[in-house]
């Protein structure tokens, strides 16, 4: 297939691994923000291909994983509403709330359903017009241009029953926050190729410089993590501290201007919580005020809720790169897949369920 | 996609009072009568079905007997390479040849939601002659329920199918043993994503066709070049990666996969990347996968590739002593990951 085999190509990686093994001089720790990274990581097994020295930490970049429990009962507590369709992506919907997930309600007789993109939760507002169509806005910068599209369009078409239940995050003051714990061990960072695609890469330039870390923009295949791991390597190794961009194929310094302008018109800028880390300052997307027709938090007056997180679930410690999934003493016990107690181990991006999925018997 | 058959000519839609199914074609009365000698006799007709008693009763040859059940309940009924006429019949055919059987006889049964066009019912029924024919296989008896708008979704088919193992083959998913080799007769993730694609109107993966097909042709070939086939399974919900769980849970044994040894089309490959969906746990309805003794593994390759449904057959992986109940795959580079059972279905992810 084009433009993925070549990227996938095992003797160009094999090459990369040598280049890496001959660069690298002493220990390093670098961190792939993105869940996609951890993913691909863990699939092709680099973590047992690249060289001791090198040691990768995962980070906070998986949108279903950060997403706050709060968020989930309020979607869970919207979709049993009578006159409510609600619709998420699906890897949201198994993401356990403090009592209840998306897929039990609608087992429950909520009316839940998978959508590929928020603009099939238009579609549905525009053919059912006695109904609340409710779409769960969740993710990066990758998403958010395309759910305030969505919710442009319902507004340019004069839908009265589509809003979003809008949970948008950002990753560079996720970024800032974890490199201005006293516990940060990380030295470099892979950024996450999709969120530049609409972002670009100048926002990086400032934490580069602050705190004296490589930042390389990096793709998502095979060779492109290795090839991104080989361009913060070089630059540790040689001292430098600079923002590079291995994604050149689809990140330019700018990002896509359409994309950004798009977001600002929908949304604004406000502090955030992140499951498992907390508040961070500026560092979510809220709906502007002149658009709160369309934000179903407001839409839905939702009684208090009170959010319940696991004891045993140390998900918040493996969202800062603090620890390994499989050092957590629930890991693979009374945490799994199909018991999840954190977001962490629901999710294909999440660092918990990448581990059980692909490494266990390491553990085992 | 399809070329125009002649034979589908030949059964022009009988002419009935209504357009749609009625409640009344499932009441037993005058219209439920109609309805089997107008649209199902014609297409299934055999001797031992025509007599139209409550149970078949049929000569059958001495030996061990393999009985089978699937229902059928596939959304939407038509789809790229099939539908769930053809999928009814090769899906029970298929279940019952896995143990080595010789599959014989089918039982159908029909759940049909009132308001199905009669054109439906009868693009359905000419299918699944068509298949049991291909297969060899006669249906002799049969049932049809109509229920209510909403209560089921147009048309649900359930068959039940019964073979004549030969003698001196044993077939179990229990039987692996280290040192065997792992064989699969072709492409994986058909059709599941024909289905997917077509579910979802993804215009660019209008070339993924659903491998529907009866396998018995291609498992008598392969028990005739070694009856000492350990273990047989058709990978079909929850995909190859399911199966393989299943048989290294059921032996106790590992599973070693090699990842560039697993055919998948382009085509499927680019719809799966699409949507985030692993082809290792997307659904086959025309696949097989063997486990044989090493010494006879080449020997089965050959004979399946002699055949049309297995063209494509090879060794993909072999079972290991080490890794009890887990199923691993070793990647090009060299690394290891777990192959795990999925948890439920697959979810797209957000990015």
């Amino acid at each position: 297939m084009k433009f993925v085999d070549e990227y996938r190509d095992p003797a160009l990686a094999g090459r990369l691994l040598d280049e890496i093994r001959q660069t690298v001089t002493r220990p390093w720790v670098i961190m792939e923000i993105c869940g996609g990274h951890t993913h691909a990581i863990m699939k092709n097994g680099l973590d047992q291909l690249l060289p001791a020295q090198v040691e990768l930490v995962h980070g906070p970049g998986c949108p279903v994983c950060v997403t706050p429990v709060e968020t989930i009962d309020r979607a869970v507590a919207i979709a049993a509403r009578p006159e409510v369709i609600f619709t998420s992506f699906g890897d949201m919907l198994r993401v356990p709330g403090s009592v209840s997930s998306l897929f039990m309600a609608k087992s429950a007789g909520a009316d839940v359903r998978m959508v590929y993109s928020p603009l099939e939760a238009v579609a549905l507002a525009r053919q059912n017009p006695e109904r609340e169509v409710v779409f769960l806005a969740v993710g990066f910068e990758t998403t958010a241009p395309g759910n305030a599209m969505a919710l442009l369009q319902a507004k340019r078409e004069g839908l009265t029953n589509f809003s979003l239940l809008a949970s948008h995050v950002l990753v560079v003051p996720a970024i800032r926050g974890l490199l201005s714990s006293p516990g940060n061990r990380v030295q470099g960072y892979l950024a996450p190729g999709h969120v530049c695609t609409v972002m670009g890469w100048r926002e990086y330039e400032p934490l580069a410089e602050e705190f004296k870390v490589p930042i390389v923009v990096t793709g998502f295949e095979l060779v492109d993590i290795l090839a991104g791991l080989l361009m913060v390597l070089r630059q540790l190794e040689a001292g430098r501290h600079q923002v590079e961009n291995q994604y050149g194929r689809s990140v330019s310094r700018e990002g896509n201007p359409a994309a950004q302008r798009i977001m600002a018109e929908v949304f604004v800028v406000s502090d955030r919580a992140w499951r498992g880390i907390g508040v961070l300052p500026a560092s979510g997307l809220v709906i502007r005020d002149h658009l709160a027709a369309y934000d179903a938090e407001r839409k839905f007056a939702v009684e208090t809720i009170k959010a319940r997180e696991s004891e045993l679930c140390k998900s918040g410690n493996v969202l800062q790169g603090l620890i390994k999934p499989d050092a957590c003493p629930a890991f693979a016990r009374e945490c799994t897949p199909e018991h999840p107690l954190g977001a962490t181990m629901v999710s294909g991006e999440g660092a918990c369920a990448a581990y059980y999925k692909y490494h266990r018997t390491s553990h085992a | 996609m399809h070329n125009l058959n002649p034979e589908d000519f030949s059964c022009p839609l009988p002419i009935m009072e209504y357009e749609t199914i009625q409640l009344a074609h499932g009441s037993g009365g005058r219209l439920s009568a109609e309805l089997v000698s107008r649209f199902f006799l014609p297409r299934f007709g055999n001797e031992t079905l025509n007599r139209l008693e409550d149970q078949a009763v049929v000569d059958f040859p001495q030996g061990r007997l393999a009985l089978t059940t699937d229902s059928f309940v596939v959304d939407p009924l038509f789809f790229p390479g099939g539908d769930i006429g053809d999928l009814a019949i090769n899906g029970t055919v298929n279940d019952v040849c896995m143990g080595g059987a010789t599959p014989l006889y089918l039982a159908a049964a029909f759940i049909i939601e009132e308001g199905l066009p009669m054109a439906t019912l009868h693009r359905v029924l000419l299918s699944m002659e068509k298949a049991a024919k291909t297969a060899g296989v006669r249906i002799v008896t049969g049932d049809t329920k109509v229920v209510n708008r909403g209560c089921c979704d147009k048309l649900f088919i359930t068959t039940t199918g019964v073979g004549l193992v030969p003698a001196g083959v044993n077939i179990s998913a229990a039987n692996l043993e280290p040192g065997d080799k792992v064989i699969l007769s072709g492409t994986i993730a058909d059709h599941g994503m024909a289905i997917l694609t077509s579910r979802e109107g993804l215009s660019f993966a209008s070339r993924v066709h659903s491998d529907t097909a009866a396998l018995n042709g291609l498992v008598d070939r392969m028990l005739h070049a070694s009856p000492a086939i350990h273990a047989m399974r058709d990978p079909t919900r929850g995909g190859l990666a399911t199966t393989l769980n299943e048989f290294a849970a059921s032996s106790g044994v590992g599973i070693m996969l090699e990842e560039a040894a697993i055919p998948v089309r382009p085509e499927v490959r680019g719809a799966c990347e699409v949507l985030g969906i692993d082809p290792m746990y997307v659904a086959n309805e025309g696949k097989l996968v063997a486990v044989v003794p090493a010494e006879v593994a080449g020997t089965v390759v050959d004979a399946m590739r002699s055949h049309p449904q297995g063209r494509e057959a090879a060794i993909i992986g072999e079972v290991v002593a080490g890794n009890r109940g887990l199923v691993a795959m070793r990647t090009a580079l060299g690394a290891q990951r777990i192959v795990d059972m999925p948890v439920g279905e697959q979810l797209p992810r957000i990015c």
